[in-house]
């Protein structure tokens, strides 16, 4: 009992702390490959401090969704933490098609985020929520898919299940189906997050945007929540591949939790990689790049059914 | 006894509307008893039918009538499609007090109501008919009923279109349904509908699952036999709208369900079909309904979706009996009717939100409204509690019915025999409640968000009472439904019951399969950290300045409403993605030269199966049929004697 304790809280420290670092780490990793020295790795932290002291400014034109946007953002985004194992341990909440409510609640988040963009009546933020829904469109086929080949591996329904002990196994008997999967899942990630090559966090070319653009009109507290929220997300979704990706179940709690923070930090290392080595495409040509993620789960599928 | 109250009940609900005739042009004596009699009338059937889930009830008499007797019967599967209509059908006839009113209408308000009463009164008799002759009377009771509802106001062209593209579709269906049940009669001998299909020859039973799907299907507006859906929806009045698209249409749904429990073990292609069709309608029915930029169409084309996740859910459940496994009939089950619920409650809601949105502007264009949030802050609540419920997002109940059919779907990954349809079920589900988020937030943010486009918006407020009043019972229900859906497993274990007995006997309780209790724990979870979070940012907000401003424009300091995104525009890249099927008209004005004219973008969505496949096959089958014409001369008495003539042959012709 003390011992599952001990584990919730642990859950709760990681997913509440980690998140802001990991944006840390991405800025700092394309710093270091542009030559920069950059912002330090703590810097979200201190960004999101400021934001919290900050006074804020509400459009006139806006309502109730608008400032409710952030709320629902971080509250979808931590129930979805906490449906997933900390390096393969059972999470906090775990049941049969707990991948459905995970999946689902950052559908919730969006709602509210895309909402918040036309409660402005900007044009700039109107585009960037039709792009956001749309790209979701394609973003959310490629997710499911990806996680139906787990559960069509482990014949399990839940995502303490089929990230669970089971893990190392699979890479043995199914491992090409899994590169597979986490190179899709990885594409769904980068889409989600809005980082490059879908969106370029870093411009402030409002043409060029959709997440950042929706958000254009959100200003102190409220801001610091939308961050927050996008990091956590980052957060959620990375931990999903990295259950995949690293594939040692050690047993002990502080170990596998270990390995997970290590590998998520690795993990925000290759995305800033990603960010460093690739441009932003071309808006026409993002819904390709996910079908491409579609397909890749569905031959993924096709090679785990044997 | 009791079935005899039933029938009592749905008598009243038929009636309801005729007191009425006998009051003046004016009078609201009538509607109000109509109302009246419509409650009493549904009290009574919803206490009975709640009832009948735990123990069936059954009458059955001698009537003229040739093809056996009156036998009436409800089951938990009758009894589970009764519940939304007598919820929905008092709701809508209280709301219609105040948008219907009769000293407004004096026209059409009292034919309104008599037929909105026989409406769902036939529905009502459909669902306990157990008995073909009895069934298909009341069958067209409601056809015909809803053709009147529908041209309410028939003074307007686009009204009758309407309505006669809906006459066209239901007569079809009926003739499907004629000879549905001629086969069905002609394999096993009986009209009655207790045990047909045991010893059905397969290709018998292959040509009854095949009219069911296409005449039950017509009603229901599984794409592409919904043509008559969206017309027909949009242009009822909004409670009409809501009766039709929540209850009316699942009446294809039960048609295709019964039908499949007549048969013990359907052959593995039924499901197939099913899921099929259900993917093919859920997808494209939603993507249609992005391209709309009328709120009642979109909601039609919703309704269209809607009926695919139920055909889907159901397909999951004939393939479960088809491969006798248990948990996948209880899963899919649950799951489609779960959802015929839950679409007749949010489904009302949207429709009766988006009739107060109509009655307060005039308009029904999303292009033409916007910024209502501030003036009707109770409707827009409700249309967002709507919208969050009909695009599946937790909490709300949507989710709960889509979660049993995903549940189903991923369970039959674990079959040789069934992954593949699970493998494509499910990212089409998922791509799906994509889609319709798409759509809800467009539709959402057009017509509540924002600013005002147009002058409908200056003087639109609130709706009173009796309109508010439906909206927001059916709000609370939505609600109940997500966070405790614990609480309705058991219709649904006794609707499966009956459905497959043979399977409700070795599977284990709903519970056990989908862990619906744990839903009220992430429910209250997901409130609660929204509580906290809203907590620390007003303590956040106490301590700094709050100051409030113009929009953002990136720097251009006078946004104006005409700068906001329009429906159209949200939705300009889904109906590209789409336009293979949606075949938009794209009205684009680019500028050029020296003096540009001012830039414009406009698309219009038109229903592609019914513009470009049935319009132009009747207008060459009406050309080739044209030689007929001289028998078609308007006068009755020879038409009766038509009728005579064809009665006359056919008794010969059977002898």
């Amino acid at each position: 009992m003390l011992e599952r304790l001990l584990h919730l809280a642990a859950q709760l420290v990681v997913t509440l702390v980690l998140p802001p670092l990991l944006v840390g780490v991405i800025t700092k990793t394309k710093a270091v490959i542009a030559g920069r020295v950059g912002p330090p790795v703590l810097q979200p932290y201190y960004d999101l401090a400021k934001l919290a002291r900050k006074g804020s400014v509400f459009s006139t034109t806006t309502t109730w969704v608008f400032r409710a946007s952030p709320v629902v953002g971080i509250a979808a985004a931590f129930l979805a933490s906490l449906l997933i194992p900390l390096g393969g341990h059972e999470a906090l909440i775990s049941f049969a098609g707990d991948l459905v409510l995970f999946a689902y609640l950052f559908g919730l988040a969006r709602f509210f985020t895309v909402s918040a963009a036309l409660d402005t009546g900007s044009a700039f933020e109107g585009m960037g929520a039709a792009r956001e829904a749309t790209f979701s469109c394609l973003a959310e086929p490629a997710l499911f898919l990806g996680l139906l080949v787990l559960v069509k591996r482990s014949g399990a329904l839940s995502l303490s299940t089929m990230l669970g002990a089971a893990v190392p196994g699979e890479w043995l008997s199914s491992g090409a189906a899994l590169v597979l999967v986490v190179a899709s899942l990885f594409v769904v990630l980068l889409a989600e997050n809005c980082r490059v090559p879908f969106d370029d966090p870093n411009t402030h070319l409002e043409l060029t945007m959709i997440h950042e653009v929706m958000v254009l009109d959100h200003s102190g507290p409220a801001l610091g929540m939308i961050f927050y929220g996008a990091a956590l997300k980052l957060f959620v979704l990375g931990a999903i591949v990295i259950g995949i990706v690293v594939p040692f179940r050690t047993g002990s709690y502080a170990l596998d939790v270990g390995l997970f923070v290590a590998g998520m930090l690795v993990l925000s290392v290759v995305i800033g990689i990603v960010e460093s080595v690739m441009a932003r495409l071309r808006l026409r040509q993002v819904p390709s790049l996910l079908v491409g993620a579609c397909l890749l789960s569905a031959f993924a599928i096709l090679l785990a059914s044997r | 006894m009791r079935a005899v109250l039933v029938l009592v009940a749905l008598g009243l609900i038929a009636v309801s509307g005729v007191p009425g005739l006998f009051f003046g042009r004016r009078s609201p004596a009538g509607e109000r008893i109509a109302a009246f009699v419509l409650i009493l009338g549904s009290v009574l059937g919803l206490a009975l039918a709640l009832g009948a889930m735990a123990r069936p009830v059954s009458f059955a008499c001698a009537w003229p009538v040739p093809g056996g007797e009156l036998a009436v019967r409800v089951d938990g599967l009758a009894a589970l499609f009764l519940v939304p209509l007598f919820v929905v059908a008092p709701l809508g006839s209280i709301y219609g007090l105040e948008y219907w009113p009769q000293r407004d209408h004096a026209d059409d308000g009292r034919k309104l109501r008599l037929f909105y009463g026989l409406q769902a009164a036939g529905i009502g008799l459909l669902l306990v008919a157990s008995n073909a002759v009895l069934f298909l009377v009341a069958w067209e009771t409601m056809a015909l009923a809803a053709f009147f509802c529908i041209t309410t106001e028939d003074r307007d062209v686009a009204v009758r279109q309407s309505g006669y593209i809906y006459l066209v579709a239901t007569r079809i269906g009926t003739l499907l349904l004629f000879a549905m049940f001629a086969v069905l009669h002609a394999a096993s001998g009986t009209w009655d509908f207790s045990s047909p299909g045991a010893s059905i020859a397969p290709s018998a039973a292959t040509a009854v699952f095949v009219l069911a799907l296409l005449g039950f299907g017509i009603k229901a507006g599984l794409m592409p036999l919904h043509v008559w859906l969206p017309g027909a929806h949009a242009n009822s009045p909004s409670h009409v709208s809501a009766l039709m698209s929540g209850v009316l249409i699942k009446t294809g749904i039960y048609g295709i369900a019964r039908v499949c429990s007549f048969f013990e073990r359907p052959p593995i292609g039924w499901g197939v079909a099913l899921l099929i069709a259900g993917a093919v309608s859920g997808v494209l029915g939603v993507a249609f309904a992005v391209g709309q930029h009328d709120l009642k169409r979109l909601l039609a084309y919703h309704s269209v979706e809607n009926i695919g996740i139920i055909t889907m859910g159901l397909g999951v459940a004939v393939l479960g009996r088809a491969v006798g496994s248990a948990p996948l009939v209880a899963l899919g089950l649950a799951g489609a009717l779960l959802h015929v619920w839950n679409h007749a409650l949010f489904k009302a809601l949207l429709f009766l939100s988006a009739g107060s949105v109509l009655h307060a502007t005039g308009t029904r264009e999303m292009d033409q409204l916007g910024g209502l949030a501030k003036r009707m802050p109770r409707t827009a609540f409700a249309f967002l509690l709507g919208a969050v419920a009909i695009c599946g997002l937790p909490p709300l109940n949507g989710f709960v019915s889509e979660l049993l059919v995903y549940l189903g779907l991923f369970r039959m990954l674990g079959s040789d025999r069934t992954w593949v349809m699970g493998a494509i079920g499910a990212p089409a589900l998922a791509l799906i409640g994509a889609l319709a988020l798409a759509c809800f937030a467009k539709a959402h943010g057009a017509v509540f968000l924002g600013q005002g486009r147009s002058s409908h918006v200056a003087r639109a407020h609130d709706p009173g009472a009796a309109m508010i009043g439906p909206m927001a019972l059916l709000g609370l229900a939505c609600v109940f439904i997500g966070f405790a859906p614990a609480l309705v497993a058991p219709a649904l274990e006794r609707a499966t019951a009956a459905w497959a007995p043979d399977v409700a006997a070795v599977v284990e309780p709903l519970e056990g399969l989908a862990p619906l209790h744990i839903l009220t724990v992430t429910g209250a979870a997901l409130l609660g950290l929204a509580g906290a979070v809203a907590a620390l940012r007003a303590r956040s907000s106490q301590r700094a300045p709050v100051a409030s401003g113009v929009t953002w424009d990136c720097g251009y300091a006078a946004p104006s409403a005409r700068m906001q995104y329009t429906s159209s525009s949200f939705a300009q890249t889904l109906v590209a993605f789409f336009s293979w099927a949606l075949r938009p008209d794209v009205h684009r004005g680019v500028p050029g030269g020296l003096f540009p004219p001012p830039a414009t973008f406009h698309t219009h969505v038109p229903d592609t199966v019914l513009d470009r496949a049935v319009l132009p096959l009747s207008r060459g089958g009406a050309r080739a049929l044209g030689w007929f014409r001289w028998v078609q001369h308007g006068n009755v008495h020879l038409y009766i004697v038509y009728m005579l003539a064809a009665i006359v042959v056919l008794v010969l012709v059977s002898r």
